[in-house]
């Protein structure tokens, strides 16, 4: 006698318990502390809050601890959570002008006001596993010296006292910067929205498609005119006092990319942008997301749109790893109803065949 | 720490009142695509979060819920949802498909015939019937607009020319209303009838594409054919192996490595009730129940 398939109730609650289990791993080594992941693992709690959308260090951590350091699955969790959070408003646009820089590189100038300054990067280092860090140490303190007093003007704002580039757009009350996550998206889609998707992007589709663009899908020929990280002041606009109030300041990463010059017969040539911002030390996300940025902009620009990274629909809609993930991961449900449909189909398809191959023997070759 | 507080049935009420706006056009415009800003759910997209935003939106606590998935109220994506359902809204759940009131489900329409005052609430992976022809947004909304479906036509000719039928077997497209095409969802063709003057409200979710569509009613839903291949349902000829029905939708069930299936209701609530009233299969010699866990 066939029993039908149940107890399924119970099998999810078996199995979520295996599964807090396993995160935990070996009982006899010490617990991972959410202060260990935020200030040892920052690169990663900043992915996560990237492209989870919240800047929150300490419930990033809770995520990766919580996902056993599956990153999307980390962002995912962050996403769930914040998408029950209440809106009060909105805050000033920040300027990353007055951010107080740990790091700042222009590939475009030898020498710029204020310096380069290379902060803690994996540049120049060599990739060579270094096993003293397989033992507990504590590196050697940094050098210091005194914070310079020279303004960090940012390198487009330089290239643009001259008109050299494209003037960066204004921030402009009556048109309110939109949000994809409160508003449905349409297309085509106005780059406020293409920023804010390529911001919560997945890091590695948009530095492949950044890369496709260097490879000649949609070359648009970029330098790094400036990448900067630092701390930034957040500021939000409060009607009843009538005046800015600081909330607090993060950390921000930007990248300006100076791209092939635009000009027409009523307009001098001038380069244009590609442009990048991500919470943390986000480097490579930034980088990419100036360049795919700047291939989002064909249909701006009047560029023909030959290339993936120049195509705004395909971009836009297949970034977002927790969407993807989610349905490429849906395979895994029972699709037994539509499976059994296909299995009728294909079944009868097969008896008309073999009735027909019946009914009529093969022709001979000719030659035989 | 910042501690999650979460609202009755999950979602704040001004996401609510958004995904409600969104039904009421969806029913004033029978089978149109109304576009919502989705959110983020605590279940992954492509497993019933749109359907989810729905069921959300329209509970009270008055309501009697019940989940399915490929028909089955035990499939683990529909206990997982009901549980969710049952802890954040604190409503009732049935697997009965006559005492619910929402009815949310995954891939089938139940075999009962449903009344007036239910919802059914269709969890959507692709709600674009044309998405498959034509990949970009702004060709299909056009194509909506103009009413311009000769691509869809011209793809079930294709079908018979090549294989001599409709080579669609499930999210079998039909018009609502004479005005829309629509994808039902990846229902089996089987199910299509069910839709049509349906007196239960039929809502349709699709979280990740960020869409919600509605047949109000007693509305005329219409399965795409042409006169000389009309539209025919698909069932497997054979009894339920459990509770005899020769009217249900089948699942086929592999029963050892030398070929061996048996058929049986997908639709379990419908098979158990059956069996409850006295009807027996082949399969059938004593009834069964999940023993109760100590």
């Amino acid at each position: 006698m066939y029993v039908a398939v149940k107890g399924g109730e119970r099998a999810i609650e078996n199995a979520h318990r295996l599964l807090a289990h396993e995160r935990r791993g070996d009982g006899k080594v010490s617990e991972i502390s959410l202060d260990q992941i935020s200030g040892q693992l920052s690169l990663a709690v900043d992915r996560v809050m990237v492209e989870g959308s919240l800047y929150d260090r300490e419930l990033a951590a809770l995520a990766i601890k919580q996902a056993r350091g599956d990153m999307i699955e980390a962002i995912f969790l962050l996403r769930a959570f914040r998408a029950t959070l209440p809106r009060f408003g909105v805050t000033e646009p920040a300027d990353t002008g007055r951010m107080r820089v740990r790091r700042r590189i222009s590939s475009t100038f030898k020498d710029i006001p204020g310096g380069q300054v290379l902060g803690p990067t994996f540049d120049y280092t060599h990739r060579l596993l270094d096993p003293q860090l397989a033992e507990a140490s504590m590196p050697e303190a940094p050098a210091t010296s005194e914070p310079s007093p020279a303004t960090m003007p940012r390198v487009t704002d330089i290239l643009g006292r001259d008109g050299l580039i494209e003037s960066s757009p204004q921030a402009d009350a009556d048109t309110p910067v939109g949000d994809l996550t409160r508003e449905p998206l349409s297309f085509p889609a106005d780059r406020d929205l293409r920023l804010q998707n390529l911001a919560r992007a997945d890091e590695g589709f948009v530095l492949a498609l950044g890369y496709s663009s260097q490879r000649g899908y949609g070359r648009n020929h970029p330098f790094a005119g400036e990448i900067r990280l630092g701390e930034v002041e957040v500021e939000f606009m409060a009607e009843d006092v009538g005046f800015a109030v600081p909330l607090g300041s993060i950390t921000l990463t930007e990248c300006q990319m100076v791209n092939q010059f635009k000009g027409s017969a009523a307009e001098a040539p001038c380069f244009t942008r590609g442009y990048g911002l991500a919470f943390g030390q986000s480097e490579r996300k930034t980088m990419s997301m100036a360049l795919v940025d700047r291939s989002l902009r064909a249909r701006e620009l009047g560029e023909e749109i030959v290339a993936p990274a120049q195509d705004e629909e395909f971009v836009m809609s297949h970034s977002d790893n927790v969407q993807a993930t989610g349905f490429v991961e849906h395979l895994k449900l029972p699709h037994y109803v539509d499976f059994q449909s296909e299995l009728g189909l294909l079944r009868k398809l097969r008896k008309e065949f073999s009735k027909a191959a019946d009914a009529s023997p093969p022709l001979r070759e000719a030659a035989e | 720490m910042n501690a999650p507080a979460y609202n009755f049935a999950y979602l704040d009420e001004q996401t609510k009142r958004m995904i409600r706006r969104a039904i009421l056009k969806a029913i004033a415009i029978p089978g149109y695509q109304v576009p919502f800003a989705s959110r983020e759910m605590p279940m992954p997209y492509g497993w019933g979060t749109g359907g989810v935003q729905v069921t959300a939106a329209i509970l009270g606590p008055a309501d009697v819920l019940k989940v399915i998935d490929q028909g089955s109220d035990d499939t683990t994506n529909a206990i997982s949802i009901r549980k969710f359902f049952a802890k954040t809204a604190g409503v009732a759940t049935t697997t009965s498909t006559v005492d619910a009131t929402v009815i949310q489900t995954r891939h089938r329409i139940p075999e009962a015939t449903l009344h007036g005052g239910q919802v059914l609430v269709y969890q959507v992976p692709i709600p674009e019937p044309l998405r498959f022809l034509e990949p970009r947004e702004t060709e299909t909304r056009r194509m909506h607009a103009l009413g311009e479906y000769g691509l869809m036509h011209v793809k079930l000719y294709e079908d018979i020319a090549h294989f001599g039928h409709i080579a669609t077997s499930y999210a079998y497209p039909v018009k609502v209303n004479a005005r829309y095409v629509m994808d039902p969802s990846p229902t089996p063709k089987f199910d299509n009838p069910k839709m049509d003057n349906c007196p239960a409200l039929q809502l349709f979710g699709a979280g990740r594409e960020k869409r919600i569509y509605a047949i109000p009613p007693y509305t005329t839903v219409v399965s795409l054919d042409f006169e000389d291949h009309p539209f025919t349902r698909y069932r497997f000829d054979a009894p339920c192996a459990l509770c005899g029905a020769e009217d249900s939708y089948l699942d086929e069930i592999v029963t050892d490595d030398e070929g061996s299936r048996m058929f049986v209701c997908s639709d379990t609530d419908y098979c158990e009730t059956r069996q409850t009233l006295g009807h027996r299969g082949t399969e059938s010699a004593a009834p069964h129940k999940e023993r109760p866990h100590g």
